[in-house]
């Protein structure tokens, strides 16, 4: 797989609650080379402190020119990249890891939480060009509606039907996402493609198991390189001893091949 | 005749090298890793991971924390093997063109032994690098480098068992690294490479828990340039073999001060992570820098430290 390393400038900045970003980003090569569920590493600081690159999904690709990615401001990292503004360029390494493998003619059922939302906007656009919209399910559950709505957006626009869940109840289920399963269950098998908090993968996982479904699954871990170099990124196999590492074969993992702590 | 291009040609004993800079080990994978977005073809050489007679898993995640202007990590030394090694990945580097140093790790003098014979045979393998900090499993787990009789044992038997050259390379978790550098010079060390990583440790405090399952990690990066240079710098007037500077090499001018101090070469290592290009970079700067200086010979630069 190739990987670029880019200085790219800075297209649109979109502050969508008050710690949701969306970020457009100029980048030829990366947005011709991307698939759904690869990431870019991005080095927020000038200078040594902090010192390691952010892993972030792809969100979306014009396919020619631009590539988005959508984040939360959590530590200082991600409040340094708040601070960029259209015009400025970042350094950016990708496209990385494995993507989400698409079944085509296969019923689908996409389930996300929180930012894990954002690669599965990609995965569904891409998905559109062998899927029929109404063979596609879409689950999504964050904390709040204000944190939620300007996400599913980006899926409805696509023709999409969304379902959603909300920790606080203000919008859609109040409750998990896992939840909006249920009324599925009775359903011939879809593949699941999901994305999102490590407790909610573990339960999708779980469920997908149950219903005898197939499962593709994106991991999080602390990364060092993003290029399988360092080794840091491991996570444990589920059959035999030693770790899959998530930069290089995953982040997106069949949910059988890995072991649910 | 005055050169055009500062010559950058160096030699670590008989490794003869386009220009001083190299991969560090563990941080470039086996090469291929980079082949995307580095000319490979223009490093000095490249060192590998560390190879073990069998593979190891490595440690429990989390292996990686993230510190000031540095890192901790605990691999554990995962690694493909030598048998893998030699079959999977070396093929590829065979035909990069450049030196390849494999460096080489084992629990016991006796797999220090093993590995350095195999590679022996092995045409594709420009040097060996012996790295010495691992754990001496028949010593009670004290580090076979912060013992000058352990880091004489193993220096002598790959010695023994290798005629290609040998770089030993330093643990800086000692009192005076001049003792061990020359107790391995004396075992017929070709070179030294130093430092590895320093032994560190970070906390959660919200958890109560060390960050890194193994609790403690070697430190690397920026963070830990200073003894780095420092360490470099006592032990080139300790010995009289060539020295190659590793630690926390960011830029050029951070390689420059490493061959000021008498390092013949240098090896970047956690900045390849940061900024990919970054090897190249360093040869392009290393370049300026000398012709800044009217220095025809990167020669000229070694140990051209004025105290
Ligand atoms: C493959 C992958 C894709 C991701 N995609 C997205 C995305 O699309 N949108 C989004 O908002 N977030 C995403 N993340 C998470 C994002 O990388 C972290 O939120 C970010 O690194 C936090 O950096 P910080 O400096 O702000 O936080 P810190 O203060 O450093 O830490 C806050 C939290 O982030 C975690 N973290 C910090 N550095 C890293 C790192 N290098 N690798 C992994 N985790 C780290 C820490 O463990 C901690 O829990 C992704 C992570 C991975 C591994
Ligand atoms: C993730 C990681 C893995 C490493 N693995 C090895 C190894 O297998 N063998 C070895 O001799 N040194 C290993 N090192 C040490 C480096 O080669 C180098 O000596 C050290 O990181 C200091 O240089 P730096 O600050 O430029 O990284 C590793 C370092 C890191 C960060
Ligand atoms: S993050 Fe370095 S190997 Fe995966």
């Amino acid at each position: 797989m190739e990987s670029f390393q880019e200085k790219s400038e800075i297209i649109k900045v979109e502050q969508l609650t008050d710690d949701v970003i969306r970020l457009t980003l100029h980048s030829q090569a990366i947005a011709k080379a991307t698939l759904p569920g690869q990431f870019v590493m991005i080095k927020v600081s000038g200078g040594h402190d902090p010192l390691l690159r952010r892993p972030f999904s792809l969100h979306r690709t014009d396919g020619k020119e631009t590539v988005q990615i959508l984040y939360k401001v959590l530590g200082r990292g991600t409040k340094i990249l708040s601070e960029f503004c259209a015009g400025q360029k970042l350094d950016i390494v990708g496209p990385l890891g494995h993507g989400f493998t698409i079944k085509k003619d296969k019923p689908t059922c996409l389930v996300g939480g929180g930012m894990g939302i954002a690669p599965l906007l990609f995965l569904a656009d891409t998905m559109l060009n062998s899927l029929e919209p109404q063979n596609i399910i879409v689950l999504l559950g964050a904390q709040t509606k204000a944190e939620l709505e300007p996400l599913a957006g980006g899926f409805e626009k696509l023709g999409l039907v969304v379902e959603t869940a909300t920790d606080d109840g203000s919008l859609g289920h109040h409750g998990f996402v896992i939840d909006l399963m249920d009324k599925f269950e009775t359903d011939p098998s879809r593949e699941m493609y999901a994305c999102g908090p490590y407790p909610m993968m573990r339960a999708v996982a779980r469920k997908s198991e149950i219903l005898g479904w197939n499962c593709q699954v994106s991991l999080e871990t602390m990364m060092a390189c993003g290029l399988a170099a360092c080794l840091g990124c491991a996570y444990p196999r589920k059959y035999g001893s030693g770790y899959v590492h998530v930069c290089k074969d995953g982040p997106v993992f069949d949910s059988e091949e890995v072991l649910w702590l | 005749m005055a050169l055009v291009k500062p010559d950058l040609q160096v030699d670590i004993g008989n490794l003869h090298l386009q220009n001083p800079v190299m991969t560090a080990s563990g941080t470039f994978g086996y090469g291929e890793e980079f082949a995307s977005i580095v000319d490979l073809s223009r490093l000095g050489a490249i060192v590998v991971k560390g190879i073990s007679v069998v593979p190891r898993v490595g440690n429990s995640p989390p292996r990686v924390a993230e510190t000031a202007c540095g890192m901790l990590n605990a691999i554990g030394l995962e690694n493909v093997g030598v048998e893998r090694f030699v079959s999977e990945k070396l093929p590829y580097l065979r035909n990069v063109n450049v030196p390849v140093v494999v460096n080489i790790l084992g629990d016991t003098t006796e797999e220090y032994q093993d590995l350095a014979s195999q590679l022996n045979d092995i045409p594709e393998v420009a040097a060996i690098e012996v790295n010495i900090s691992c754990p001496n499993v028949k010593k009670g787990g004290v580090a076979f480098g912060t013992d000058p009789e352990m880091a004489q044992t193993v220096t002598r038997t790959v010695r023994e068992n290798c005629s290609k050259p040998i770089i030993v390379k330093l643990s800086p978790n000692v009192t005076d690294i001049t003792v061990i550098a020359k107790a391995v010079e004396d075992a017929g060390a070709d070179a030294v490479s130093l430092i590895n990583t320093i032994l560190g440790m970070a906390i959660n405090t919200g958890r109560r828990r060390p960050v890194l399952a193994n609790v403690v990690g070697g430190l690397s990066g920026p963070a830990i340039k200073p003894i780095a240079l420092r360490m470099v710098w006592q032990a080139a007037n300790a010995v009289n073999i060539p020295i190659v500077g590793i630690g926390g090499i960011c830029s050029a001018q951070d390689a420059v001060e490493f061959l000021l101090a008498g390092a013949s070469a240098i090896q970047v290592g956690t900045a390849n992570f940061i900024n990919p290009r970054v090897t190249e970079e360093v040869i392009d700067g290393i370049r300026e820098y000398l012709i800044g200086q009217k220095m025809e010979s990167v020669q000229e630069c070694i140990g051209a430290l004025k105290v």
